[in-house]
């Protein structure tokens, strides 16, 4: 593995190596000197043209605890608002010795383009609506330590499947550590052709859920009301919602993730978002390891 | 348990090592060098030796390096709970993400979770090893401890010293010193009959 | 240049549906002869055995750039990319800077042409004024001035009121109006097609409907116009169908196909390839089937190339920011060569796609090796097997989806009126 493009094209070695890497790293974060000397000397850079603050800091932090040194650019602050060309910033950075690039985009395809241009890893922290790869291995992750396997689980994803990076890399990754995946949503947000990458869609949240055992629950986001994708927030609210009267139709314990920032009482209900079975601070914890297990594989020479 | 996968770093670092022509085969060469019976012994001395020092037996926690040191230091807490009726907490430590030759050299092991049960902090802290060769192991095992706090003090104990230090380490305790050359391997492992052997190859 | 004859190729002219090995020769810019074992001694013979000798092509769709993208393409270079491809005859679109809207930007066009460009080049003025789909252009004056034909190709005309008033008024010149057939609604900011491809990209996609809802309005209006309707490149299988039924109902409707979307699917933008960005967008499998039935059967008359030159940094962008379209005029030969291998043509049907059917399709005088015609042929390597490097491409632009492909096919020699304007031995 030279790059975590996305989820599409990891072989089921390649994610359990990295789940497995990413469960010795949490204890880290736990201790007195959360550091560890590994990345000693290397250089990240998080390049951030999309603005993000938990997927930045969770790499930032991540960095740190190896000992990496991270710098972050952001849009605003870049030069890439003066007009300068993504490959030219690109070639730039590889220029002054960086070790390693993290890009989050709201362009499909950026990280693989850098990935094509520059010689070091390129790690995408989220590009338009294709992947999330780091976020789709915390929560997997984070369902793992429910239940110690994927194999044969039913996780319903609800949402706009269509426009969410965080689901397609969701449902390739619960999928290939073999789970069945549901994906639950208006039909104005679920994709074309999305049974091609294996995954069944429904069009009611009470039929995705019935005897699901986990569900992931994505960010409704408003802007989406321009793209006339659903009539408002409150037809979303009312039929869409997970509270705890609808997950009663999942499997008694089923774990409730959500990829943050969270819309309380829009896509989530706030009983459910703070009750037990929501892992949703589990998954920030996670992703901070699973962050610095990407990082401490890629910056190895054994690629 | 075989040890295959894990081995002194140092020895893997240097290229002459790698490329011993005459390396015999792992099963053809193999040569018990302690025996079940002679670990037992071994640790009951070490375990002796621990309490003999002048440390408050409350005061004491074992840190076993992973993997070999973990059965070593659970014998080790066996026989110090026999002499002393003292029930020693026992932590494992993963050394991966501190070792040199991780740093430099960009190999990735999966490191395995790291549990420390107590605060190390004014603490006994005996580092626990199967084999020690080059010292590198037990150098990065320092430094991963007192990352954990700020222990009163570090004592090493192993079950073999097989000698070819490249780093000024002492080790405090020592189960049985074997002299080996460089291109040796030594194995803590288990026979067919599930006990446990030190090898040398 | 008097006495030219090329002697022992296998000489195809869809026109009289001749495919026998022959000789030709040319007098004063013209075919002056056809036969086996020609008398007399002409000043200059071509020894083409083994290779083909067709009729000129004919691109009805080429954006040549000039005047104001030069950095992208020039008429010069344009037409050297013709020519290296085959072509004897370009018509170059409107969405020129200043657009070509206007006799005097037509008659600069056709002025530098006669001073820069290698081959035959015909203007294609604006349907509209400044393509804004508000107003139409003065289509009498811009006629006289030498446009072929009329289009807002790049811009659609949105306003069905607009659309046919053009077409209207088109009819009265008995210019054809061609229809760059994508509803910008349906479309919204899709930059690939829509299908289970843009869903594993993330891309927003657009959907064949786009094309086709577009096609189906047009085609009406063809209808209740009675004007001649040309659809550029037809990329939905469904648009295919209806333009078929149009036909057959028989409304003036004739279409073209481009080489890239008989050869490409979807599939070749899973890795953003900006250069497999167009508009429309390359679709499915299914559709392209439908593309090869229907220039097969007719319904689509010809090929046409879509040439879109852009400059290199303006492709090498995120694929969301990358400009529309891709260069073709090079490789339209051995994709249509492809096509002949799946076996939904034959080689001379290949040849009558690119050269008489388009010169058909618009009234060019063009696209026939009969005896008096204008002496604008093709020499061509059939089994030539090439991997074209951006190097081995003419046009100032090297986005070519065909970059790096196994092809096989590609012409060795181009004549207009009996010159050599291209020789693949000697490079020129």
């Amino acid at each position: 593995m030279r790059h975590l493009l996305g989820i599409e094209g990891l072989s089921r070695e390649e994610i359990l190596r990295l789940l497995d890497t990413a469960e010795a790293m949490l204890e880290i974060s736990q201790r007195e000197v959360k550091r560890v000397p590994t990345l000693r000397g290397k250089t990240i850079v998080n390049l951030f043209l999309e603005p993000s603050t938990r997927t930045r800091v969770s790499f930032e932090i991540a960095a740190k605890r190896l000992s990496a040194d991270a710098i972050n650019l952001q849009a605003s602050g870049s030069s890439l608002s003066k007009k300068e060309t993504l490959a030219d910033m690109a070639s730039n950075l590889e220029a002054m010795n960086v070790d390693l690039l993290v890009v989050r985009d709201r362009t499909a395809g950026v990280p693989k383009m850098l990935a094509d241009r520059v010689r070091i890893p390129v790690v995408n922290a989220g590009d338009g609506a294709h992947e999330h790869p780091t976020q789709a291995l915390l929560d997997a992750l984070t369902l793992r330590q429910s239940f110690g396997s994927l194999e044969g689980r039913v996780v319903a994803i609800v949402g706009d499947i269509a426009h969410s990076r965080v689901a397609r890399s969701d449902l390739l990754v619960f999928s290939a550590l073999g789970a069945e995946v549901r994906v639950a949503g208006p039909p104005t947000m679920i994709p074309p052709g999305i049974e091609a990458l294996g995954v069944k869609p429904y069009f009611s949240l009470e039929d995705a859920l019935a005897g699901a055992d986990a569900v992931v629950v994505l960010r409704i986001q408003q802007e989406r009301l321009e793209g006339a994708l659903f009539p408002g927030e409150r037809e979303y609210a009312q039929n869409w919602s997970l509270t705890r009267r609808t997950l009663a139709l999942a499997k008694p314990e089923a774990a409730v993730l959500h990829p943050g920032p969270i819309n309380r009482g829009v896509e989530i209900a706030s009983e459910v978002a703070d009750a037990e079975p929501s892992r949703i601070l589990d998954q920030v914890t996670n992703g901070v390891a699973v962050r610095m297990a990407v990082l401490y594989q890629l910056t190895g020479s054994e690629q | 348990m075989s040890r295959e996968a894990r081995s002194e770093p140092a020895a893997e670092a240097r290229p002459n090592s790698a490329s011993v022509p005459s390396s015999p085969s792992p099963a053809a060469a193999a040569r018990v060098v302690l025996d079940a019976t002679g670990i037992q012994r071994a640790l009951m001395r070490v375990a002796h030796e621990i309490l003999e020092r002048d440390v408050l037996p409350e005061k004491l926690v074992l840190i076993a390096v992973a993997q070999g040191g973990i059965p070593v230091a659970e014998l080790l807490a066996e026989r110090l709970r026999e002499i002393a009726e003292i029930e020693v907490p026992l932590g494992t430590l993963d050394v991966t993400l501190y070792r040199d030759d991780v740093i430099a050299s960009g190999r990735r092991p999966i490191p395995s979770p790291t549990r420390i049960p107590v605060s190390v902090t004014g603490r006994s802290v005996v580092l626990v090893e199967d084999v020690v060769f080059t010292g590198r192991t037990v150098r990065a095992a320092m430094d991963a401890v007192i990352d954990f706090g700020r222990p009163a003090e570090i004592r090493v104990a192993t079950l073999v010293d097989r000698g070819h230090r490249e780093l000024p380490i002492r080790v405090d305790f020592v189960g049985k010193n074997i002299p080996t050359a460089r291109n040796q391997t030594v194995l803590l492992q288990r026979n067919s009959a599930g006990q446990l052997e030190v090898v040398v190859q | 240049m008097s006495g030219l004859r090329i002697r022992k190729a296998r000489v195809l002219d869809p026109a009289s549906g001749r495919d026998e090995e022959l000789d030709l020769e040319v007098e004063g810019g013209r075919i002056s002869a056809l036969g086996r074992d020609l008398p007399g001694r002409p000043e200059h013979v071509v020894e083409a055995d083994g290779l083909w000798l067709a009729p000129g092509f004919v691109d009805l769709h080429s954006h040549l750039r000039e005047p104001g993208q030069e950095y992208k393409e020039d008429i010069a270079s344009g037409s050297l990319a013709a020519a290296a491809g085959g072509f004897t005859t370009v018509c170059c679109m409107a969405n020129t800077d200043p657009v070509n809207d206007s006799p005097a930007i037509t008659e600069y066009i056709r002025r530098r042409a006669r001073e820069s460009a290698r081959v035959r080049v015909r203007p294609i003025a604006a349907a509209t004024q400044g393509l804004r789909g508000e107003i139409m252009t003065e289509m009498i004056s811009l006629t006289k001035a030498g446009a072929v034909a009329f289009s807002d190709d790049g811009e659609v005309i949105r306003d069905a009121a607009v659309m046919r008033r053009v077409l209207e008024y088109a009819r009265g010149v008995d210019r054809p109006v061609i229809a760059h057939c994508e509803d910008p609604d349906l479309r919204g900011a899709g930059v690939m097609h829509e299908g289970g491809c843009s869903t594993a990209c993330g891309l927003t996609g657009s959907p064949a409907e786009a094309e086709s809802v577009m096609v189906a309005r047009d085609l009406e209006l063809a209808r209740l116009s009675g004007a001649h309707l040309h659809i550029a490149h037809v990329s939905a299988g469904r648009s295919v169908e209806l333009i078929r039924e149009a036909k057959e109902r028989g409304v003036r409707v004739t279409a073209e196909v481009t080489p890239h979307h008989l050869t490409f699917t979807d599939e070749i933008v899973r890795n953003y390839d900006t250069n497999a960005k167009m508009a429309p967008p390359l679709r499915s499998a299914r559709d392209r089937e439908a593309l090869r039935e229907g220039l097969a059967d007719g319904t689509l008359d010809c090929v046409a190339t879509d040439h879109a030159p852009h400059a290199a940094y303006e492709k090498d962008v995120e694929f969301t920011a990358a400009p529309f379209g891709v260069v073709g005029l090079e490789t339209a030969l051995p994709a249509l060569l492809a096509v002949v291998r799946s076996g939904a043509l034959s080689e001379l049907e290949a040849v009558a796609k690119l050269s008489h059917a388009p010169a058909r399709a618009f009234g060019l005088r063009a696209g026939t090796l009969e005896v008096g015609a204008l002496a604008d042929f093709v020499l061509i390597a059939p089994e030539l097997a090439w991997k074209p490097e951006p190097s081995d491409l003419r046009s100032r632009s090297k986005n070519s989806p065909f970059l790096r492909r196994e092809l096989v096919g590609r012409v060795v020699g181009t004549f207009v009126a009996g010159e050599r304007v291209f020789d693949l031995g000697t490079g020129s």
